[in-house]
């Protein structure tokens, strides 16, 4: 035995270091740990000399270009360029807020929670995997990072925290094979899983039944399915859809890595966001705007409290005009004369719903000018939903009738009848 | 045999000249290494087809002619690359540990620093490097993850392009026994 090992003393080893290696790697696979001190000490070797180099490679090409070429324009720029993209984030969660249908629900949601708490990073080098897709930041758990926490860019996620080391953390990012989150889609909330392909252009969103209907240009927001990311952060762009065996093979431009990546926003406390809903255009059918407050006694929308809807809007212009004619709702007999509605304040001119059949079409003009240049409009194949005629945009050409003098009415409400002569 | 062929073949008296390297440039030079394989293909992205740590193990192994150190420099090397990446720690271990024995195998019977044969040998254990990674990554992790023949070929013949040059300077690192 012992002039085997010696005369194959090269091989042994061989050997030996190659099991136990391979033992290593079962050990992992099989308890999903890894080895932290190694992952640590090459990490901490190799990470501040990766800051060092990055802090000098800044300041000698910021000193080129902050004293030659543009003095001061390049501090004012990441400023402005940090403002922007945190101001990109605001912006987007109050759209998506402001265009729930509940406003008050939103506002007061609104007040009661913040966005998510998000931590900037700078991405200081690559990962050293062949087919792997992961970049090193500079914040690590000193600042408060954990394993798999979100990266996310103002125009999209990026990737996930996979291991956080004292002074750098890893990030898979969502190009990456071994990636995955939820995504669901904007128009028809289809949920799918988002798949890295191992290259930055295309990640491929999968287990999508062929049945679901998918748009190219169609947009991809998470989930929130994962508990990695929080929902409404989008994803991308649809750019491919093709059908497959069972399910689609759908292809996703990734947002998040627009302009390159640089700076990154760790999310340290993820807030879920609504998916922004998508703007549906219907030619013949016409969603009036909400009534107008009114004009009179504006206090009196916000007798009932602080926040109104279309509907006690409304009701507050029929108490009007109610109060105006001495008729108290609910109170009167039977047969009393009802109020005349005609009369309505902000209702500068009734106008039945039976315009609409009117065949010369005349283009309201609320506003004096020169008669814009007639263009044929087509007939509209459903009846407008238009509830109240002065509600509708000034802008906006309405059909109307041919005014009409308002009918007197008699002392029981009903029109009165033209005397013969 | 010719004389080319001669001059291919290490003689005995070179098998026995064994590279030696200070202490400290055999840690520097690998951490440069993996370095520059962290930080540059940052800013260009075409550069990240070198694997430079992978030359410079060929590189000791290739000098040093000596089959344990180099296999154990390899699987340094290669663990280091592991520890920097998201695969599971080993996987470049093994492949570099193979590497270095086998490069300081070919050490011992040719002559290694004949350009030809450094080109050809640079092209062959990159493509052994990537082939092994691959079939490693499917068999022992189970993920599938496609194999590029013609993509490894080319940046094989990069590498090997690399290799002549970065030898070059390698071998002013070494110590030589007059000094």
């Amino acid at each position: 035995m012992e002039f085997l090992l010696n005369r194959y003393r090269n091989l042994t080893v061989l050997l030996v270091v190659v099991a136990a290696q391979l033992l290593l790697i079962a050990y992992q696979v099989k308890t999903s740990k890894d080895v932290p001190l190694l992952r640590l000490w090459a990490v901490t070797a190799v990470t501040p000399v990766e800051r060092i180099l990055e802090v000098v490679r800044r300041n000698t090409w910021g000193f080129v270009e902050d004293y030659f070429v543009l003095i001061n324009t390049r501090s004012q720029n990441d400023k402005l360029r940090k403002e922007v993209g945190q101001l990109k984030l605001d912006n987007q969660y109050l759209r998506t807020e402001l265009s729930t249908a509940d406003r008050a629900r939103a506002l007061s949601v609104f007040q009661s929670r913040a966005p998510s708490k998000t931590l900037a990073a700078r991405i200081i080098g690559n990962g050293t995997g062949a087919n792997s897709k992961v970049v090193f930041v500079d914040r690590g758990s000193g600042s408060g990072v954990e394993g798999g926490m979100a990266v996310v860019t103002p125009d999209g996620i990026v990737g996930k925290v996979v291991a956080a080391y004292p002074t750098a953390s890893l990030v898979l990012l969502i190009t990456d094979v071994n990636f995955g989150a939820g995504v669901i889609s904007q128009k028809n909330r289809v949920h799918g899983t988002l798949k890295g392909q191992g290259h930055d252009g295309t990640v491929l969103v999968d287990y999508i039944q062929n049945e679901e209907k998918i748009e190219i240009g169609e947009w991809f927001y998470t989930s929130g399915d994962d508990r990695i990311f929080p929902k409404g952060f989008p994803v991308g762009q649809v750019t491919a859809v093709r059908s497959g065996r069972n399910l689609k093979e759908i292809y996703v431009t990734p947002s998040g890595f627009q302009g390159g990546l640089e700076e990154v926003l760790i999310v340290l406390e993820s807030v879920h966001q609504p998916i922004p809903d998508v703007e549906i255009s219907s030619p013949g059918i016409k969603l009036t705007a909400p009534p107008p407050e009114s004009q009179e006694n504006p206090a009196s929308s916000q007798t009932s409290g602080m926040f109104t809807t279309d509907a006690d809007r409304l009701k507050d212009q029929y108490k009007q005009v109610g109060e105006a004619q001495h008729h108290a709702y609910g109170q009167n007999p039977y047969t009393s004369t009802p109020p005349d509605f005609s009369k309505l304040p902000g209702l500068r001119e009734a106008q039945p719903p039976a315009a609409v059949a009117v065949p010369k079409v005349k283009p309201a003009m609320d506003n004096p000018g020169p008669p814009p240049a007639p263009t044929p409009r087509p007939k509209p194949v459903a009846p407008l939903l238009i509830t109240d005629p002065t509600d509708a945009d000034p802008n906006e050409p309405v059909l109307a009738a041919p005014p009409r003098r308002e009918p007197k009415l008699d002392e029981f409400g009903q029109p009165k009848q033209p005397r013969k002569p | 045999m010719n004389d080319y062929s001669e001059r291919l073949l290490a003689d005995s008296s070179r098998r026995k000249d064994k590279a030696r390297f200070r202490p400290l440039i055999l840690i520097v030079v690998p951490l440069i290494a993996v370095l520059f394989q962290v930080y540059v293909p940052r800013f260009f992205p075409f550069i990240s087809y070198l694997e430079l740590p992978l030359l410079i193990t060929m590189h000791f192994a290739l000098t040093r002619r000596e089959p344990i150190s180099s296999l154990l420099y390899g699987a340094a090397i290669g663990l280091v690359q592991d520890s920097l990446s998201n695969q599971k720690i080993g996987m470049y271990g093994i492949v570099k540990t193979l590497v270095g024995y086998f490069a300081a195998s070919v050490g011992m019977r040719f002559d290694t620093e004949n350009p030809i044969l450094t080109f050809i040998l640079g092209f062959f254990f990159y493509s052994f490097h990537q082939f092994f990674y691959w079939v490693l990554t499917r068999a022992l992790l189970g993920q599938l993850v496609n194999f590029d023949l013609q993509q490894t070929l080319l940046f094989g013949v990069l590498n090997a392009a690399v290799a002549l040059p970065l030898f070059r300077l390698l071998d002013k690192l070494k110590v030589t026994p007059h000094t």
